[in-house]
């Protein structure tokens, strides 16, 4: 396996990175150590307030600072970012659409071992519901890197969605993060696989494995699940017919909602959702946990096949 | 406090209270108990105590006021417009559709509004972090949040608590409208939120009591809460709900009725009457 780094640790690194260049302020709730804000903690300690374990109170004390005109960043388990504090991230931060940049670690099933209280499979949809919410879930560590920077250098909302697990690097260094746009990692005629976060690295293995079949499969990476490339998404419809999804999340809701939404107004087309169907995960080692419940190169593949 | 200065808060909340009654008559809907509870409040602040300039709703230094309690926001509107913010005349267009006066407050349409509130426990939240941007920053403005009674059986309240004395936000100042009741009855048969003083001293806070329809009291209340260092500071401001109404006065039907135009004549009699006793 090539060079690997969760996106957690890559946030962490970013946040130190681009503190130098950029003015912001970042909070966390207890969990520092884990979302890795502890590195921006250690060099900019005057910068850095923790909330203690008390994430609603800390989205919407993120809020009053951007209402100031303050850069801020807040970070939890997405779990508690999206899931316990939804309602602050809606009407403290969402509707104002303050400038609050929400960095969400160990998100999906790949936390592992803490099982099913702290797998957040639901986050994407619950954060794609918000208007004006911006959802990013970088593939890997240099993506998770330029998509902190571009959120900073965007004025509004973001959720940004990371790893705990560490997973191979896609993208060599120069790549640079463009808001709402999809990346064609591999082109292909038959079949496109559209895959998201952790699960890129994942649809690269399965065109792989489709390519000794003689099947060419195209691998678009959705950095940016809202605002959606509807455009490229479209076109690939066009050109392949058959798409296939894959996330680390619930197929309700996530990435193969957001697309199965898109293509059924735009475009018409078979779409199969690989992800998390409709139930809880449970402990155990990241990826077993994450093939356990039909998240894997192997699934994809198969998933492909049964559309073919 | 000079006699002519009490008379002349007393009248301008009283215009206040006119304003309420009309924005809620006028949009047959809307929340008249709990802003004429805190009239004097916001009489008091946005006339005498608040760096806020009309002109300017956005200048950088302003003191910052959020209403935590933003069902109560006829009283922040009547208030704005009174002070000069937006017209009084606008204040009819309350709650309907088109209006920038939303049922609760939005800080994207209203001049002179710092953060949109209304979903109780996120209004003191959003103070704390503005206090905490202030002490970041080095800027030297303060700032004011209105809760209430009620609102404080929300948990978030109370992480707001421990927050801004850990972080010795002693550029806060939060008054809590203490009048006692809430939609389902009085605050202490619902679940009993009380006693406030205690539980926010235990939590770090500087703590006083006041009646909330006193200007004097009132004016020395924000007085020391300034003169209060390393410390936010509550004022537990005991309140009358539907103050200066006589059928809305602590009847917890009134928290969040309108009144028909019968009773809408009846409430704008009693408020004139206050008006002309002040002559």
């Amino acid at each position: 396996m090539a060079d690997t780094m969760a996106t957690r640790d890559a946030y962490g690194k970013a946040l130190v990175e681009f503190g130098s260049k950029y003015d912001f302020v970042v909070l966390d709730a207890d969990l520092a150590a884990a979302t890795k804000t502890c590195n921006f903690k250690k060099e900019f300690p005057d910068r850095f307030f923790d909330c203690g374990i008390a994430e609603g109170n800390m989205m919407s004390v993120a809020a009053g600072i951007a209402a100031t005109g303050q850069l801020v960043f807040a970070s939890s388990f997405a779990m508690f970012a999206a899931g316990r504090a939804f309602e602050q991230v809606r009407n403290s931060i969402g509707y104002p659409h303050l400038n609050v940049k929400i960095g969400a670690t160990h998100a999906g099933i790949t936390v592992g071992e803490d099982g099913a209280t702290h797998q957040c499979n639901e986050d994407i949809a619950l954060m794609r519901t918000i208007p004006g919410m911006t959802v990013i879930c970088p593939a890997d560590a240099v993506s998770a890197r330029a998509a902190v920077e571009a959120a900073i250098n965007y004025e509004g909302p973001v959720y940004m969605r990371f790893g705990r697990a560490p997973v191979p690097m896609i993208y060599d260094d120069g790549y640079k993060f463009e808001i709402g746009k999809g990346n064609v990692l591999r082109d292909g005629n038959d079949v496109t696989i559209v895959a998201t976060g952790i699960t890129v690295f994942m649809a690269l293995e399965a065109a792989e494995m489709l390519k000794k079949e003689g099947v060419d499969a195209a691998v678009i990476d959705i950095a940016t699940i809202k605002p959606i490339d509807e455009e490229l998404l479209v076109k690939y419809a066009k050109k392949t017919g058959k798409i296939v999804t894959c996330e680390e999340h619930s197929i309700i809701g996530g990435l193969g909602g957001a697309v199965s939404e898109v293509l059924s107004e735009q475009y018409p087309a078979l779409v199969k959702r690989v992800g998390i169907r409709d139930t809880y995960g449970s402990s155990g080692k990241a990826f077993d946990v994450a093939a356990h419940y039909g998240i894997s190169a192997q699934h994809i593949y198969e998933a492909v096949k049964s559309v073919m | 406090m000079e006699t002519s200065r009490k008379t002349e808060l007393q009248r301008t909340a009283t215009n206040i209270r006119l304003g309420i009654i009309e924005e809620v008559y006028n949009a047959a809907s809307g929340h008249p108990g709990g802003s004429l509870s805190i009239a004097d409040i916001l009489t008091y602040l946005y006339f005498e105590e608040l760096n806020v300039d009309p002109a300017d709703p956005k200048m950088e230094n302003r003191d910052r006021f959020v209403l935590s309690k933003g069902h109560t926001s006829p009283a922040l509107y009547a208030t704005l417009a009174e002070r000069g913010f937006f017209p009084k005349e606008d204040l009819k267009t309350f709650r309907k559709l088109g209006s920038y006066l939303q049922g609760h407050p939005d800080m994207k349409g209203v001049p002179g509004v710092d953060m949109s509130s209304g979903s109780l426990g996120l209004g003191i939240s959003a103070a704390c972090g503005m206090a905490l941007s202030a002490k970041y920053n080095k800027k030297d403005y303060r700032v004011y949040t209105v809760i209430g009674d009620g609102e404080s059986e929300e948990g978030q309240v109370w992480e707001a608590a421990m927050f801004a004395s850990h972080y010795k936000l002693d550029n806060l100042c939060a008054v809590l409208d203490f009048n006692g009741l809430q939609i389902d009855g009085p605050v202490a048969e619902v679940i009993g939120p009380a006693p406030f003083d205690t539980k926010f001293e235990a939590f770090g806070w500087n703590v006083i009591k006041i009646d909330a329809h006193d200007f004097d009291q009132i004016e020395k209340a924000f007085a020391d809460a300034k003169l209060c260092k390393g410390k936010p500071t509550v004022i537990i401001a005991s309140s009358t709900k539907g103050k200066g109404v006589s059928y809305m006065e602590n009847k917890c039907e009134w928290h969040g009725a309108a009144p028909k135009q019968d009773l809408y004549e009846v409430a704008v009699k009693d408020l004139n009457a206050i008006l002309a006793s002040l002559n």
